[in-house]
């Protein structure tokens, strides 16, 4: 038993353990053992007074590291699949279109089956927590006590709405389906509940709040608000739906290799596709939200965020750059093959452009993965003059990455909207002005982001964090926002010239979604090692010291190796439960599967033709002719 | 050139020749470690650019595959793959013995150059107002005690510097004290190298620790005439509505 605890720590969490758990300990006492009362509460003092506990072999420290990140990840993809489930299902709905409410009850799918070992896996890491963290977790009920009630409710009702929400699928149809929209709804509103509730535990790990007098819930609330809480709801929440895209799109990789009809391969393209574009399209605006993120930890406490951004930590987010850079690549390649297979014949036309883009792509990777100071041997550093490389040292600084990022956001999005493009001949009259300005308005915007990055080396630093990082950022969105309308009002009346065939995609295809689920998931457990020990050695920052004999921050080699072992696993663990919630389909495959795919071709726009894959109104306008 | 994986071949010689022998005539030699990321970079770029269509995929994986099996090679073509099949191990064993042979070179740093400082300077404000006076008399300041190392010019390059491995830093360079508080400096100013933490590998900076020779107040009138003199302002959270 470890138990180093200092003399404020001790009195700073004993008192309070008296008035919560202590009283029901006591009462039992009492009633038992009146005459012995006095003993039985040292001997429950004593109890009480464990402030750590360990696990032989492993150390409670790791064994709490793996249940956690498992339970995070499970998580995520279980609160974020049911938002673009629910999406998915308000566009089948809209454009009647049987297919999408199809994909949207497969994500269910794979959502209800993991939901079960997700609440597995957090009431192991509860378990695990109260045994091994006493202490910390002492303390943690007395502040959040009532937020754990809430908690508790919000699962009760997720719980609850999910197995309607599942079960009830093919009886809610028709005139019922509004019903059924609001359950998805509902759905959504208690997963992100159980989201933000627990987050702000966390977070108030990180960023705690002086807490004043008052009553519990008081108390709690104040802890609740805490200055990263939102930052992180926001960031987690986008995250999520990130996860899940690109788990999703993964799975429909994996059916896609493993299918044996055109139904079946035809199906899973399309769904491998729609999981590949949330989950890019759920990646633009991360960075983003990361950057506010940052800002608050900078503003909460400078310290941690220089150890976070500048410190020991720093190298993460190398790392992180490098994951990323394989993400984007990755969900590009994948786009630019769908553009060679699925359009055919187009292959030959699409190459300059796509090679433009794959120079800008590297060409910002490049600058995004240069670290500010270099790995370098002691002849090496003499001959730069230090770690910094007089020339490529630039490219280390906050102004450059913020530049690339925006560029490679920029370039991964008109990869998008030329896939949406392809294979069609726009026949509205302003079709040309339109591209003109279109052209025009990207080629101004990224020289725009590129002198704002190059201009920030020469400002004061809050006025590149205050002005030019926004606009930067203002103007990508912009982009984002004026080209997606106008793509789609010119498709409307666009011709289609080549049509888009499903099930064609190479095998390489399959795994490059395995591939971005992979990063996704190596990114996720990454950052949250980035997280929680840029707390070092508090468990709950300035206010409790870690006295355990883990107060110490891994080595990054370390911590490297843990986040592969976590991914391992959760790859591992998913690919169990999916292969076991699909184990019926090989059975009964016939009927479903075929209805999916009466006609692969048949794709007609309606509400949505980006998420269609870019061919709308294929079926409409052949019918036409 | 058609073939495109004689074009990735050229374009990645291209970039080693660039990287490794072009760049540095113009400026230091780039390390190892970003060399074999910038290449790293460059093949993925080439697999990227060839694999996207199916007939890419065979001119550029066609001829691998035929060489490894054999397929159609003979007389100095089938020689010259067993040439490469007897050389290329070779080749592997011998990186991997330069690579585990002991040697007196020291290993590869990464040493964190800002650090997070100690709780107690954090947060910490320049007490004297930005005058001309205050300026000046940092400098003067400066040029007496910290000259010899970091320059006259603010740029690192003073007469002792080349003395000193990591080299005195350079503010000029947006990549240091641009980057930092005042606060921050105040810390590493008073404490030197030996008060960085152990991330920052203390043992190795050469940074004098002036709290015994010189007065606080001196410590923040040298940055703000440190400031002054490279042309650089420090990082603030608030607007400063000054001048
Ligand atoms: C003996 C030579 C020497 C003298 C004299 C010297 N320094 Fe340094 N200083 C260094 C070296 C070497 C470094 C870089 C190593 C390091 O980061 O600790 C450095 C680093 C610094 C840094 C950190 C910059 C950064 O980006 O992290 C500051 C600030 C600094 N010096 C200020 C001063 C000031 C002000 C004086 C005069 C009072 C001074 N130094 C005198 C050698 C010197």
């Amino acid at each position: 038993m470890k138990s180093r605890g200092t003399v404020e720590n001790l009195q700073s969490w004993l008192p309070k353990v008296k008035h919560s758990s202590l009283s029901g300990w006591s009462v039992f006492w009492v009633l038992l053992l009146l005459p012995a009362f006095v003993w039985a509460q040292d001997a429950a003092t004593q109890a009480m007074s464990v402030e750590y506990r360990d696990i032989p072999w492993i150390g409670s420290r790791n064994l709490v590291w793996i249940v956690a990140q498992q339970h995070l990840l499970l998580a995520g993809f279980v609160l974020g699949v049911p938002i673009f489930a629910w999406i998915c299902e308000i566009v089948g709905w809209r454009s009647k279109e049987p297919r999408y409410d199809k994909l949207a009850k497969e994500f269910t799918k794979l959502l209800t089956s993991a939901y079960a070992t997700t609440a597995l896996f957090g009431g192991i890491l509860l378990f695990l927590l109260i045994g091994l963290y006493p202490k910390l977790m002492a303390y943690l009920s007395d502040v959040f006590f009532p937020s754990f009630i809430a908690y508790c409710i919000l699962f009760l009702l997720e719980t609850a709405t999910l197995y309607i929400y599942w079960y009830g699928w093919d009886a809610l149809q028709g005139n019922k389906k509004g019903l059924h929209i609001f359950l998805g709804f509902l759905l959504n509103l208690f997963a992100l509940g159980i989201m933000i509730v627990p987050n702000s535990w966390a977070t108030f790990q990180a960023s705690p709040v002086v807490l004043g007098d008052g009553t519990a819930i008081e108390r709690a609330w104040t802890a609740m608000q805490n200055p990263t809480w939102w930052p992180v709801n926001i960031h987690r929440l986008i995250a999520n739906v990130v996860l899940g895209g690109f788990i999703c799109g993964a799975y429909a990789g994996v059916r896609y290799l493993l299918a044996q009809t055109k139904e079946e391969k035809d199906h899973y393209d399309w769904m491998g596709y729609v999981g590949n574009f949330i989950g890019v399209f759920g990646m633009l605006p991360l960075p983003f939200a990361g950057y506010w993120l940052m800002r608050e930890v900078y503003q909460y406490n400078q310290q941690m965020g220089i150890t976070l951004m500048g410190g020991f930590l720093a190298w993460l987010f190398i790392l992180q750059a490098m994951l990323i850079g394989v993400l984007f690549l990755g969900a590009n390649y994948y786009f630019w093959m769908g553009i060679a297979y699925r359009i055919p014949g187009s292959a030959q036309s699409y190459k300059r452009p796509i090679l433009a883009m794959l120079v800008v792509l590297m060409v910002c990777l490049g600058v995004w993965m240069t670290p500010h100071s270099l790995v370098a041997s002691l002849a090496e550093a003499q001959l730069m003059g230090g770690t910094h490389h007089p020339l490529l040292g630039v490219f280390g600084v906050m102004s450059a990455k913020m530049t690339v990022s925006n560029l490679m956001i920029l370039v991964t999005f008109m990869s998008f909207i030329m896939y949406w493009r392809a294979g069609k001949q726009e026949t509205a009259a302003w079709a040309k002005v339109a591209k003109a300005v279109m052209g025009a308005l990207l080629a101004i915007g990224g020289i725009a982001v590129v002198v704002l990055g190059v201009w920030g080396y020469f400002v004061p630093a809050i006025i590149r964090i205050n002005y030019f990082s926004v606009a930067q950022v203002l103007i990508v969105l912009f982009i984002m926002v004026t080209f997606t309308p106008l793509t789609a009002l010119l498709m409307k009346s666009a011709k289609t010239t080549t049509e888009m065939v499903w099930g064609q995609m190479p095998i390489r295809a399959g795994y490059a979604l395995v591939l971005n689920a992979v990063m996704v998931i190596l990114l996720m457990s990454l950052m949250g090692y980035a997280r929680s020990s840029s707390r070092v050695h508090w468990h709950i920052y300035g206010v409790m010291r870690d006295t355990s004999e883990y107060a110490y921050s891994p080595a990054l080699g370390y911590a490297a190796a843990f986040m592969s072992l976590n991914t391992f696993l959760f790859c591992l663990l998913v690919s169990f439960i999916f292969w076991v919630a699909t184990m019926g389909d090989k059975v009964k495959k016939g009927p479903e599967q075929g209805q999916a795919a009466e006609d692969p071709t048949k794709i007609s726009g309606g509400v949505t033709p980006a998420m269609a894959g870019g061919a709308p109104r294929v079926g409409e306008e052949t019918l036409k002719i | 050139m058609k073939n495109p994986l004689a074009k990735a071949g050229i374009l990645l010689v291209g970039m080693y020749v660039f990287l490794k022998f072009i760049l540095p005539q113009f400026t230091a030699p780039l390390p190892a470690s970003l060399i074999f990321l910038y290449l790293a970079l460059t093949f993925a770029a080439s697999t990227i650019f060839f694999t996207m269509s199916g007939a890419g995929l065979e001119d550029f994986m066609g001829p691998v595959g035929r060489f490894l099996t054999g397929e159609g090679q003979s007389g100095i073509a089938g020689t010259a793959r067993i040439l490469v099949f007897l050389v290329f191990p070779l080749l592997v064993g011998w990186q991997t013995y330069t690579k585990l042979a002991p040697s007196d070179a020291p290993p590869a740093e990464n040493r964190t150059i800002h650090p997070a400082p100690p709780g107690e300077f954090v947060g910490l404000a320049n007490p004297f107002p930005k005058t001309q006076d205050n300026i000046m008399m940092g400098k003067g300041l400066y040029a007496a005690f910290c000259s010899p190392c970091h320059g006259a010019n603010f740029d690192g390059k003073g007469p002792a510097a080349p003395g000193f491995n990591p080299p005195p830093a350079n503010f000029s360079d947006p990549g240091t004290i641009a980057q930092l508080q005042e606060a921050y400096l105040f810390w590493r100013i008073k404490k030197g190298g030996v008060g960085l933490p152990i991330e920052g590998m203390p043992w190795k900076s050469a940074m004098p620790r002036w709290e015994f020779e010189l007065p606080d107040d001196w410590i923040w009138k040298i940055i703000m005439g440190e400031y002054d003199g490279a042309h650089q302002s420090p990082r603030t959270w608030e607007e400063e509505e000054e001048e």
